[in-house]
């Protein structure tokens, strides 16, 4: 019978696949910025690239990520990545060893069962070796079946629905396990060379025919074809494209504010898991199609409305959740730059004005100033401590420039930070306090304030009392903190308010906290939400955190605080000013 | 009849209702229906961090698009740092940050002013 049948497919396949990959990793790669590509060159003989294959090792083929998310979802992607790739190089092995040279046509290990009957030496090892592999991998098969009909096994309440393109290429990707379980046994009925799972069990009681054998064989083939034909243009382009931006992430690019080529990158690395789509709390809204994966999905499809795009909330959650790293909420604003660059913004009226010296500059921010109760009790216990501040944005003050970068009129922003950093730079001060993770965030990323620490009020009041300059009175009423989420998952604080909390109260635990917080709802990210459907998150967030009956709900931020007031009967209260009303005067 | 007494009215302070170009404001609504509910109270202008500096006024800014005066709004609507004050303070809950978007997207897309 004619050979060509079965290798033609996949060699035709396998050269497609590798042309259109190496065609898209040149162009990506020509097209990274000239300081990303020296970064690559300087990376490449260090101990990063050890660490990237370390990282690919772990999130590529053993998908740790993914286990943290549901043990059950884990072991399938494992079982596929790793029980792939074993049986691909234990397959070479036998191949080698079998040939006893490293001469062998590229095709002979994958249709090895094929092509050599004959026993050689190790033959019964590597026939069983082989079976335990192709076992492997098929369990996983099976899971994913099974996760077809009912997701929420695997931890997925909600997933992304599949494409035509994207339905092919699972089909094809389905069908080749199975269809080389099927052949090797059907060539082990005939010659006698397979192992525990091929010897046996499927043709046992059925007659094979050479007919049904090479049948079998090309099909099997012909789905590996098909798999990587497609490859390219569905969503599992994400498997070479992660391993790709593994690399690069680890050389040390960064994300930049406009949308580029390592931008495409992390938009190709995207799975489509759908992990990000259980993790939005927009779905408590029945919103439930500006999820990330929808918005990757849109990008890489040209096909993106400013409605989806600039409804979310941008807090993280996501990003927080994604098995791949993707810079979710930075690549949303990326869109957003886009979207809004012919707007046009104008802020002459802001006039330099000689700023006085001080040890501390406070900045409130506009939200600040719309919660008078924080900014007194900021004021009250900078006095106490005895404080020489300067009131940065008393009377006449800009915004941060925060609000802007999150709705993408980048060029704006820069005004404002250009205005507002002066002012601060002037001031000589060694420390600018914020008392708005809104602004917090801007001054930390965008500001380039040198030498000058930031603070936010949490932190810069523990600090107070560490140093004995404050001391604070014991309520014993309980509190539950909720993280903001501009402080929490976009600044990394989470310890100093907890800690600060500690010494007024005992603090209650809740389901969704630190890392995992929820969004209060309020979120300026967002540009879309109506009233009504941000409530409505709202209620579900005020559920989590009031589960433990506390007497206070604390949170660090005066947009958190005014959504939160508005919808529960306990107090809801600042950091700041619990501390400013339990503090003792020295 | 008021001109048969020698009244005049001149050009530049009448208001054409026939002739209003509502090309604005119906992209607003469409997009934004709670736009339609502002009462006018200025609550939004009030506690507003550019009218704390300038003549910047949401309020204002409402008739404007109504009438479609369009050279004016894009003058001040630079103006807007986006800061979300107006939003927490609105008591119809008007999405006002979404409105200057829709504003600033308005005048770009339907080239209302030169």
């Amino acid at each position: 019978m004619n050979d060509l049948f079965i290798i033609a497919p996949f060699t035709i396949g396998l050269i497609i696949l590798l042309g259109i990959l190496i065609g898209k990793y040149v162009v990506w790669t020509i097209q990274l910025s000239q300081i990303d590509k020296l970064r690559i060159l300087h990376g490449f003989f260090t101990v990063r690239t050890l660490r990237a294959i370390r990282e690919i090792f772990w999130e590529s083929l053993l998908h740790r990520n993914i286990w943290k998310t549901n043990p059950l979802l884990g072991y399938m992607h494992m079982s596929f990545a790793l029980g792939w790739l074993l049986l691909i190089i234990v397959g070479h092995i036998e191949a080698y060893m079998q040939a006893s040279s490293l001469s062998v046509s590229p095709w002979i290990p994958i249709f090895f069962r094929y092509f050599e009957h004959e026993h050689f030496y190790g033959a019964r090892f590597f026939a069983h070796t082989m079976d335990v592999l192709l076992l492997y991998v098929l369990s996983g098969v099976v899971l994913a079946y099974g996760k077809r009909i009912n997701s929420k096994l695997f931890g997925i309440k909600r997933t992304t629905k599949l494409k035509p393109k994207d339905r092919i290429s699972l089909i094809a990707l389905w069908s080749i396990f199975p269809l080389r379980l099927f052949a090797e046994s059907a060539t082990a009925a005939l010659h006698g060379n397979g192992g525990f799972l091929t010897s046996g069990i499927v043709f046992r009681y059925l007659q094979v025919t050479p007919n049904i054998e090479y049948t079998l064989w090309v099909l099997y083939s012909c789905s590996l074809a098909i798999f990587f034909i497609t490859l390219p243009f569905t969503r599992y382009m994400h498997i070479p494209t992660e391993v790709y931006y593994i690399f690069l992430k680890e050389y040390g690019i960064k994300l930049k504010k406009q949308f580029n080529s390592y931008s495409k990158i992390q938009v190709y690395s995207c799975s489509r898991c759908g992990i990000c789509i259980d993790a939005c709390q927009m779905h408590h809204a029945q919103i439930s199609n500006n999820q990330s994966v929808y918005i990757l999905k849109n990008i890489r499809d040209e096909n993106l409305t400013d409605r989806k795009l600039y409804n979310c909330l941008l807090c993280g959650r996501c990003e927080d959740a994604c098995p791949v790293n993707i810079n979710l909420n930075d690549l949303r604003i990326s869109q957003r730059i886009k979207s809004s660059k012919e707007y046009n913004s104008s802020y002459d009226f802001l006039e330099y004005s000689i700023t006085e010296k001080a040890d501390v500059v406070y900045f409130a921010g506009c939200m600040t100033h719309l919660t008078p109760g924080i900014k007194k009790s900021i004021l009250t216990v900078l006095d106490t401590a005895g404080v020489n501040y300067l009131f940065l944005d008393k009377d006449k003050g800009a915004c941060c420039g925060r609000p802007l970068m999150q709705a993408g009129q980048i060029e704006a922003a820069k005004k404002l930070i250009a205005y507002n950093r002066q002012q601060i730079l002037e001031s000589g001060a060694h420390t600018l306090l914020v008392s708005c993770p809104i602004c917090y965030k801007v001054f930390r990323d965008d500001y380039e304030l040198g030498q000058i620490d930031i603070r936010h009020h949490s932190e810069y009041f523990l600090e107070l009392l560490h140093n004995q300059k404050i001391t604070i009175r014991n309520t014993q009423k309980s509190i539950v903190y909720h993280d903001p989420c501009e402080l929490g998952r976009g600044c990394k604080v989470y310890e100093q308010p907890r800690e600060l909390l500690q010494s007024i109260g005992t603090l209650k635990k809740v389901k969704h906290e630190k890392v995992e917080s929820l969004c209060c709802s309020g979120s300026l990210g967002d540009l879309s939400l109506s009233m009504v459907e941000r409530n409505k998150i709202k209620e579900q967030t005020l559920e989590v955190l009031l589960k433990p009956n506390p007497d206070i709900l604390a949170t660090s931020c005066p947009l958190c605080k005014k959504t939160f007031v508005k919808g529960v009967d306990i107090q809801v209260k600042d950091i700041a000013e619990l501390v400013a009303e339990n503090i003792q005067s020295n | 009849m008021m001109k048969q007494f020698g009244y005049n009215s001149l050009k530049s302070r009448t208001i054409d209702y026939k002739n209003i170009n509502t090309t604005l404001i119906s992209y607003i609504i469409k997009n934004e229906p709670s736009f339609s509910s502002c009462i006018s109270c200025g609550s939004c202008t009030a506690t507003c961090s550019a009218a704390n500096l300038t003549f910047f006024n949401i309020r204002r800014l409402n008739i404007q698009i109504r009438l479609g005066e369009f050279e004016n709004i894009r003058q001040e609507i630079d103006k807007c740092m986006l800061c979300g004050k107006c939003l927490l303070v609105c008591p119809r809950g008007i999405n006002t940050r979404n409105v200057i978007m829709l504003i600033k997207k308005g005048l770009v897309t339907f080239n209302l002013v030169e």
